[in-house]
């Protein structure tokens, strides 16, 4: 009992990244109508359309137009994680995640692999990898992300037949194990990138409460985008970079409950915190 | 503020300033390599123009453009002829299209496909028409997949054979595929059955080269940019009325430019080799 509630968001994620998976497989293959379609443009329950808004956007960099139902399902996405969730389609949607964060936990196992980078990367690499996206929609008139991006080749790898995708796949993981840490999620994908942007005033944030803190710092060594805990062992405070994708661990990983979700503006402890960051 | 400390505070800021600039124009520079290997990359599998999309295909380039890959096309199909294409099938990734030969597109009635797709790619406008009531009514006959084109050399029923297994399979006999009878010159007391495809009604569906006999397809199904010539506007078919509608709107002055007509056509035939 005790793994599992150590566990207890690992699994959720898990659960959530698999069965999104599954269902869109069963769509394919059995004809079930909850989730048709992959996580680029998928129909569910057979009467609401979801999209990947930063498609979407590609496709009007192209010069395009979009169908009313893709325009909304876009909007959909982005109400839901800008407003609700945050960056959390990287921790709980993608499958991507899974392989990266397998890769991240092998790195770790790699004798005299304890650095933070073989390479050495700026985590603002993805925000460029956006702009160059929109640049090459523009002048190839095709949506430019779509037609390299791993993570279309896996989940519709899994749905409809990988082919040689497996090589991009692999790519990322080796990138990953071998190069840098949290390489693709966290430095290179311009999906999450994009979900760091609109994920930045969602309501569903970490608390960091520093009374509790025992100053063990395993939240920060956890943490695939590290600096967005700044605020560890320093002061009260909500994580408030986007570019956490509330994936959970540093709540995990915390033996002293440090760490938890919380509502922005809902919080009960919204005057504590004023306290705290004045003390 | 006065002179003297504008300056002094330039000079501090300058290194600054100058490592702002130097990490700026490296993004740059990282972001014109990734860019141009990546443009490579998609330039390759852009050029591919042998694939075949499902009916209602808006033009392949716009189709490129605003097909977001979602597979929910080939998901409809109720005889799983669309293949969503994986990396390494060499057509754009992600995108539907079918092989006719091997399970051609049984052109449904109520063209699942086009009206399951999110985006638009595939326009159900381009496969309906205006019904007796005055709505859009659907009406798969009208679209335009690819063009089949007949290999005659291959084709036995032009070697004299009798085989009309295109003609009694196509979908829109007698219309999109006609036998015609032509003298068998080397009997000389026979007809040669030899199926002909009519382009206007050719839907590219593919049944024809899923049925065809010998051994490769002596009947396929090819794009309509790839199969199809285009004629001049000035070539008029005299003969039809409706065709000379085609000049009235064109200038009555024209002008033909190659490298040959920039000269005066005496000079050419007194002095020039031809």
């Amino acid at each position: 009992m005790g793994m599992i509630r150590k566990h207890r968001y690992l699994i959720s994620r898990r659960t959530s990244q698999i069965s999104i998976m599954l269902l869109f497989i069963a769509g394919n293959v059995l004809g079930w109508k909850v989730l048709a379609g992959n996580l680029s443009t998928s129909k569910v329950l057979g009467a609401v359309h979801l999209a990947d808004p930063f498609a979407v956007i590609q496709i009007f960099a192209t010069g395009n137009s979009v169908s009313s139902e893709a325009l909304v399902g876009a909007l959909i996405i982005i109400l839901f994680f800008g407003v609700f969730a945050g960056r959390a389609f990287c921790s709980w949607v993608c499958p991507v995640n899974i392989l990266t964060d397998m890769a991240g936990w092998l790195r770790k196992k790699i004798p005299g692999e304890s650095g933070e980078r073989t390479l050495l990367m700026s985590r603002n690499v993805r925000y460029w990898v956006i702009g160059i996206s929109l640049v090459l929609s523009l002048f190839t008139g095709v949506a430019a992300f779509e037609w390299i991006s791993p993570i279309s080749m896996l989940h519709r790898g899994i749905i409809f037949g990988m082919g040689m995708g497996w090589t991009a796949v692999l790519a990322v993981f080796l990138f990953d194990l071998l190069m840098v840490r949290n390489g693709f999620c966290g430095h290179v994908c311009p999906l999450g990138g994009f979900y760091s942007l609109i994920g930045r005033f969602s309501l569903l944030r970490v608390r960091h409460d520093r009374e509790k803190c025992t100053l063990c710092m395993r939240c920060i060594e956890t943490c695939p985008e590290r600096q967005v805990l700044p605020m560890v062992g320093k002061q009260t405070a909500l994580v408030s970079s986007g570019e956490c994708s509330n994936c959970a661990r540093c709540i995990e990983v915390c033996d002293d409950k440090a760490m938890e979700f919380v509502g922005k503006f809902f919080s009960a402890k919204k005057q504590d915190e004023k306290e705290g960051i004045l003390s | 503020m006065g002179a003297d400390m504008g300056s002094d505070r330039k000079e501090e800021k300058m290194p600054e300033r100058r490592k702002f600039l130097t990490s700026i124009l490296r993004g740059l520079g990282a972001a014109t390599v990734g860019g141009l290997a990546w443009t490579g990359f998609m330039d390759g599998k852009k050029a591919y123009p042998l694939v075949l999309r499902p009916p209602g295909a808006i033009p392949e380039e716009d189709f490129l453009a605003k097909c977001t890959k979602c597979g929910i096309c080939a998901e409809a199909c109720p005889y799983d002829a669309l293949i969503i294409s994986a990396p390494g099938d060499e057509r754009p990734p992600g995108t539907p299209y079918f092989i006719a030969r091997e399970k051609p597109c049984r052109m449904c009635r109520d063209i699942p496909c086009a009206v399951a797709c999110p985006t638009g790619a595939l326009d159900r406008s381009l496969v309906s028409e205006r019904g007796e009531k005055g709505g859009m009514k659907l009406n798969i006959d009208l679209s335009k997949m690819g063009l089949a084109v007949i290999d005659r050399e291959t084709c036995i029923a032009y070697w004299g054979i009798q085989c009309d297994a295109c003609y009694r399979a196509c979908p829109l006999i007698d219309k999109a595929v006609t036998v015609e009878y032509i003298r068998n010159e080397r009997t000389g007391k026979h007809a040669l059955l030899a199926p002909a495809i009519h382009s206007d009604h050719c839907t590219g569906c593919g049944i024809c080269e899923h049925v065809c006999v010998t051994k490769k397809a002596s009947v396929f199904v090819l794009p309509r940019a790839v199969a199809m010539g285009e004629s001049s506007a000035r070539y008029i078919k005299g003969w039809e009325k409706e065709d000379e509608q085609r000049i009235v709107d064109l200038p009555e002055e024209t002008q033909t430019i190659t490298p040959r007509s920039e000269k005066d056509p005496l000079d050419y035939l007194n002095k020039e080799e031809f």
